[in-house]
């Protein structure tokens, strides 16, 4: 038996051929690693993302995260649920709450659960969690520092931990303006980060990066400048919606502003993986669109 | 969804913020707002916002129901939640904005064009339909938004990170025919159904 | 006296023994001091050094120096009966303020060496303080004033064992307490109106055996000092009697501002506008009544309310009030909730620039929001009054910026105007001329206590007609010793703030009249024996003293000389620096004993490179900086030589000219910031000294010397990193302008 086992959603963007598969592979090899079981909840639906309030109102909402966290529940019984994806977590962890202080909106919820197959009932039994609280409050610094077999040393990392995963939840004992925890997770596995990166928390315009595109490039050139001008080398992340969009429109916003970005931009569990011994595959590199040479090259490498 | 909005207005006459109080996601918190400006000076989107959150917070108290619900304003929300956790009051401002924009949306009143508005509709649709998100359906469909030309010519300028996409494993060009969703399709269609319907009953949309 | 007989005593602990040569000190003090006895001790304020001083004092010695700590450490160890204390700050001010080096040692034993010279100057000076004999010793309190502020500060008096004399203008105790429907909430959960209780309060005070109430009466005449006032109390009928008491609280309260001067907002056009009293006379009649509050047009029912805050306050255009009143908008939002109670569907808005809800506003603030109280940013710049029809209340939007913003069909309007202060006639004000701050004639003003003081009949105002007081220190005290003002005749509040205030201000009283008693000095030189006396042959009757001393403590008898009332003064010695012919001293603070210290310093020759700067520093927050700089281990200049004074207001002109005529090379001052954010403990004192400094150019000039050779310094108690780069700085300019070429005459 592994020594943690978590119910674990994904979430859209995980799945293969997905925006995040990368991240997905990258988490799987971590915690294989780390001996971390991941119960996937049977037949789990979208959060409905933030987005998803214009069209979906309030309750349909609650539902569609209340029927992941009751098949949890239901099948995974005892354990928390965790999500990779910052979206799904607080989807899910927001329906918790409202849940928890609203009697009849749980009613209502319940209601509506019926309808659904599988004969559910949501109770409110299990805690919603992001992977990083996992690692951080689980199994801690120490015990995450021990597989290490790699160091990325001489790696400047600009550690760009975004909204979500910050907002309105956040991980126990950070600060909302100042999270640190990325930056630790960074020396942990021996990189460098840039102490004062001031776009440490900046929105990178999350959905609006489809519908308000120049708005959102906007943010996310700042980000990406701010990553340079401290002399990173690269950006990594604990969030698919960050990251994609800090990757994917340097393309375009250097058509914009007449810029050069080039930077890659990846997730912490692709760095632990490395450090841990992972194959760039097994790390999902391969996945980068701006790829990563540099922990290719580590990847690469045999452990010492 | 007009009858709706005449409804509301005679039910409400003159006080908006009741209405507000009674529809709205978070609306009971309007009036908990302390005028500081904390929430505008907050948002990354700040100055795209005709009327930023403590504006809009303003009008409702003020009884300006078209300015604020026929506004952009709210669609700017990027749901970064920078507000929710700088508010001395703790109102959840960015739940606060969804909802306005949810009902503003519910009742017609929501700018027809507005990119953000249409973006979510369709983001919705798309995820309700199979239960997941079909990621390369959703971003066809959004260059296609405005018909075909202008989608060839969106989808065109778009080809670059498509084509990155498509070569790193992190779109599915099969998306259309190979997308499954979840198994219980029929059960999620019904959940979400009478959870709309319940919705609508309780605030009075029913009718 | 003949037999004066000095001991002197250098201690070697705390350091003293290893930095400095004590042997030399005890030497110093022998010879250049002319000491009889001199001792070294290792630990001079334990058991066994006492022992020894008490064995030399059993044995003649009447004169101490003590060469160890500051004066401010270890001050009751080194106190004895019947004999003066010099004390030599060797600790603080020499070893911890001198860097702890073998190069630094020679001057670090300069500087001790003088001031041990310093000490024993001084002590032949000074001799032990007698009690004054002519003290009062009465300890009843008079209360002036019965309502909030002066009942409680009635019956806290009369709780600790006083006796209390009330006087209070009107038939009934209450005052404006008694005219309120409700008050603001002062426990928790601060969510709603609370009772006033003020009923309870009055009976408490009419049933109390300590207390005496004279209702419908008023103070027409008060005279003498702390613990021997004479007052009479005369009744509206015009019957007198006189009492002597102890101690004075004047709670006299505060006037709404008068409504009447703001037409803009409708009042007095139509009755429909009303003032906040106007609004809890409603409140209050239809409490009696049991019915709901109405509009007073027509009787009609109450649909919506404006509430317009600061109507004629915070006003910058100088037409209204200048200040806020502070208790308004929660006042405003006690009585939007007095409609939310009656009915809440009644719309209630608040107009405000600046929502400010002191003390635990913020929860009732919030609790009015909860209940449906809508709160507009905005400032109101009509209300449209059409006759007895509803009201318009046009204002701008200070949020959306929106000028012509309206409510329209609004059944009432109360003005939030401010609070006027009773604190009587501005004695700083010629009768007849405009009292500018308080916006009225000072004509108009009728006094509160009928002092006889020559300096006029009430205490004194600082700013916006509120009476002084020593915001930092003495909130309740004013310039007239024994007297406290409390409430919002002090400054703006409510009734929590005032009840505050009461306690304090009686506390002080009793401090007062008990310090009086023993004839000791009231704050801040508490429990001083000594009081100022003058050599009548040599006044000339300039009447400075008289005019400068901040608490009204001298007279002029039928001779026209200083009569001094010990009573009410608090020993800051601004008489004594004001005195052209110096004849004004205290038994162990005088123009001598000062002025023997500075000449008692080693002045070294002009090529030594070895400046002097005297440094005269307040001991109430200069000296204390110093200390303390010192104790933080903040080092500075080896050549400053500093004396404790009083206050800068004690400073007189000729220590300064003496200084730099014996070869001084720099004279600093340090003392309080004065003006009208004042530091300074005796109010003047150090605004009097700036004024007298201010003309030292004149005599620089007549001795032919830099403008640099003197500097005057504001200092706070928390300035102790500052202190020692302002002596440094010094130093350095000094050093730069060259040595004084007085040295050697």
């Amino acid at each position: 038996m592994a020594r943690k086992e978590y119910s674990f959603y994904p979430g859209c963007s995980s799945e293969r051929l997905t925006s995040a598969s990368n991240y997905m592979v990258s988490v799987e090899a971590m915690c294989k690693k780390l001996d971390v079981q991941l119960n996937e909840i049977p037949d789990w639906n979208c959060c409905g993302a933030s987005i998803g309030y214009a069209e979906g109102g309030e309750l349909p909402r609650h539902v569609m995260n209340a029927r992941n966290l009751a098949i949890s529940e239901q099948v995974n019984k005892g354990q928390d649920v965790v999500a990779t994806c910052a979206a799904c977590w607080l989807g899910a962890k927001e329906t918790k709450d409202r849940l928890a202080e609203d009697k009849g909106l749980l009613a209502e919820t319940n209601e509506a659960l019926r309808e659904a197959g599988m004969n559910l009932q949501y109770k409110g039994e299990q805690e919603v969690r992001h992977m990083v609280e996992v690692l951080i409050e689980d199994l801690g610094y120490d015990e995450l520092k021990k597989p290490v077999v790699k160091s990325l040393e001489g790696i400047k990392f600009a550690g760009y931990v975004g909204c979500q995963t910050n907002r309105p939840f956040g991980i126990a004992g950070e600060s909302f303006e100042n999270p640190k925890y990325l930056d630790k997770l960074v020396e942990m596995v021996g990189g460098e980060p840039v102490e004062k990166y001031d776009q440490k928390v900046t929105c990178c315009g999350g959905a609006l990066a489809f519908s308000e595109p120049e708005k959102s490039q906007a943010q996310i050139k700042k980000i990406i400048e701010s990553a340079y001008d401290h002399g990173a080398d690269m950006i990594v992340t604990p969030c698919p919606v960050c990251q994609m969009n800090v990757e994917v429109y340097q393309g375009q916003i250097n058509k914009r502003y007449g810029t050069k970005f080039n930077i890659p931009v990846a997730y912490y569990s692709q760095l632990m993986a490395v450090a841990y011994g992972a194959s760039a595959k097994e790390a999902g590199l391969n996945g980068q669109i701006i790829r990563a040479p540099r922990l290719e090259e580590i990847a690469a490498k045999a452990a010492r | 969804m007009g009858d709706i909005n005449t409804a509301m207005t005679e039910q409400y006459r003159n006080n908006f913020l009741k209405e507000v109080e009674a529809n709205v996601e978070e609306g009971q918190w309007v009036k908990m707002c302390m005028q500081c400006g904390v929430c505008s000076g907050s948002c990354p989107l700040g100055p795209a916002w005709e009327h930023p959150p403590q504006e809009i917070f303003m009008m409702i108290r003020a009884g300006r129901r078209d300015e604020v619900l026929k506004s952009e304003s709210m669609w700017m929300c990027t749901s970064c939640y920078n507000c929710i956790v700088r508010c001395p009051r703790e109102l959840p401002i960015t739940h606060i904005m969804h909802g306005l924009a949810n009902y503003a949306h519910r009742l017609g009143l929501a700018p027809k064009m507005n990119p953000t508005r249409r973006f979510a509709k369709m983001f919705w649709n798309n995820l309700t339909k199979s239960g997941r998100v079909n990621e390369i359906e959703l971003s066809v469909g959004l260059y296609f938004m405005d018909g075909f030309k202008t989608g060839i010519a969106r989808a065109w300028a778009m080809k670059d990170i498509g084509i990155g996409m498509l070569k790193t494993g992190r779109l599915n060009p099969f998306g259309f025919v190979t997308h499954k969703g979840c198994k219980d399709k029929k059960g999620i269609h019904k959940m979400l159904k009478k959870a709309r319907e319940i919705e609508d009953r309780r605030k009075g949309f029913a009718a | 006296m003949a037999d004066m007989k000095i001991g002197a005593y250098v201690c070697q602990g705390c350091g003293l023994g290893e930095r400095l040569d004590t042997k030399a000190l005890a030497l110093v003090a022998q010879k250049d001091g002319k000491a009889h006895i001199v001792r070294e001790h290792e630990f001079l304020c334990n058991g066994q050094g006492l022992e020894m001083i008490q064995k030399d004092i059993a044995e003649g010695v009447n004169r101490v120096v003590i060469g160890a700590c500051s004066r401010r450490a270890k001050a009751e160890a080194f106190s004895f009966e019947n004999v003066a204390v010099s004390r030599v700050n060797l600790r603080e001010q020499v070893i911890w303020s001198q860097p702890a080096t073998e190069e630094a040692r020679e001057l670090t034993q300069e500087m001790a060496a003088d001031y041990m010279r310093m000490g024993c100057a001084e002590a032949k000076k000074v001799s032990a303080p007698i009690p004054n004999p002519e003290h009062g010793t009465d300890r009843r309190i008079l209360v002036v004033g019965g309502g909030v502020t002066g009942m409680t500060a009635a019956l806290e008096a009369a709780r600790a064992g006083y006796d209390v004399l009330l006087v209070e203008k009107t038939g009934a105790l209450g005052g404006f307490m008694a005219r309120l429907h409700k008050r603001v909430p002062y426990r928790e959960p601060f969510a709603d109106p609370q009772a006033t209780g003020v009923e309870g309060l009055a009976a408490a005070v009419m049933k109390d055996p300590h207390i005496t109430v004279f209702l419908s009466s008023t103070t027409t005449r008060t005279s003498g000092a702390p613990g021997r006032f004479s007052v009479d109390i005369t009744t509206e009928s015009g019957q007198t009697r006189t009492e002597n008491v102890g101690a004075i609280v004047m709670a006299s309260g505060f006037t709404p501002y008068d409504a009447g001067k703001l037409p803009e907002f409708g009042y007095g056009k139509s009755p429909n506008v009303v003032d906040q009293a106007g609004l809890e006379a409603l409140a209050r009649d239809a409490a009696v009544k049991g019915e709901p509050m109405r509009r007073p047009s027509d009787g009609q029912e109450i649909k919506s309310v404006v509430f317009v805050q600061c109507a004629g306050q915070r006003d910058a255009t100088g037409t209204h009030l200048k200040y806020c009143s502070g208790h308004c908008c929660n006042t405003s939002i006690k009585q939007a909730m007095y409609f939310k109670e009656q009915n809440p569907d009644i719309d209630t808005a608040i107009i405000y620039t600046d929502l400010r809800t002191p003390g635990n506003g913020e929860d009732f603030y919030r609790s009015a929001q909860r209940k449906g109280v809508i709160f507009t940013k905005g400032k109101v710049a009509s209300v449209e009054a059409g006759g007895s029809g509803p009201l318009s209340v046009h204002f701008h939007d200070l949020i959306l910026d929106d000028k012509a913003a309206t409510m329209k069909d609004v059944d009432l309007v109360v003005l939030a105007t401010g609070q006027v202060p009773n604190s009587g006639v501005n004695i700083d004000v010629p009768v007849g001329a405009e009292d500018i701050d308080a916006g009225k004639p000072a004509e108009q003003a009728v006094s509160v206590l009928n002092l006889t003081y020559r300096q006029g009949p009430d205490v004194p105002q600082l700013r916006y007609g509120f009476t002084d007081s020593h915001f930092i220190c003495f909130p309740y005290e004013t310039r007239r010793t024994g007297i406290y003002t409390a409430g919002p005749v002090r400054r703006p509040m409510d009734i929590a703030q005032a009840v505050e205030d009461a306690t304090g201000a009686a506390l002080k009283a009793i401090q007062s009249a008990e310090n009086a008693s023993l004839g000791r000095a009231a704050h801040p030189r508490s429990g001083d024996l000594s009081y100022p006396s003058f050599r009548r042959e040599g006044c000339t009757q300039c009447k400075r003293c008289t005019v400068e001393c901040p608490f009204g403590a001298i007279d002029e008898d039928e001779q026209r000389y200083p009569q001094f009332n010990e009573g009410r003064c608090r020993r800051c010695g601004t008489c004594m620096g004001a005195c052209p012919v110096r004849v004004i001293s205290f038994e162990n603070y005088s123009v001598d004993s000062v002025g023997s210290q500075i000449k008692a310093v080693d002045v070294p020759d002009e090529f030594s490179e070895k400046p002097r700067i005297l440094l005269l520093a307040c001991e109430n927050d200069a000296y204390p900086a110093l200390d303390m700089a010192g104790v933080s281990g903040h080092t500075s200049s080896a050549f400053i030589r500093t004396i404790p004074v009083r206050c800068l207001g004690s400073v007189n002109m000729i220590w300064i000219t003496d200084a730099l005529n014996s070869g001084y090379d720099g004279v600093m001052l340090m003392g309080c910031r004065h003006g009208d954010e004042y530091q300074c403990h005796f109010v003047k004192g150090s605004e009097l000294a700036n004024y007298r400094m201010s003309k030292i150019d004149d005599t620089l000039k007549n001795l032919n010397l830099e403008k640099d050779r003197v500097r005057v310094l504001e200092v706070a108690i928390a300035d102790i990193g500052r202190v020692p780069e302002l002596i440094n700085d010094y130093a350095a300019k000094i050093k730069e302008i060259g040595m004084s070429p007085f040295k050697g005459f």
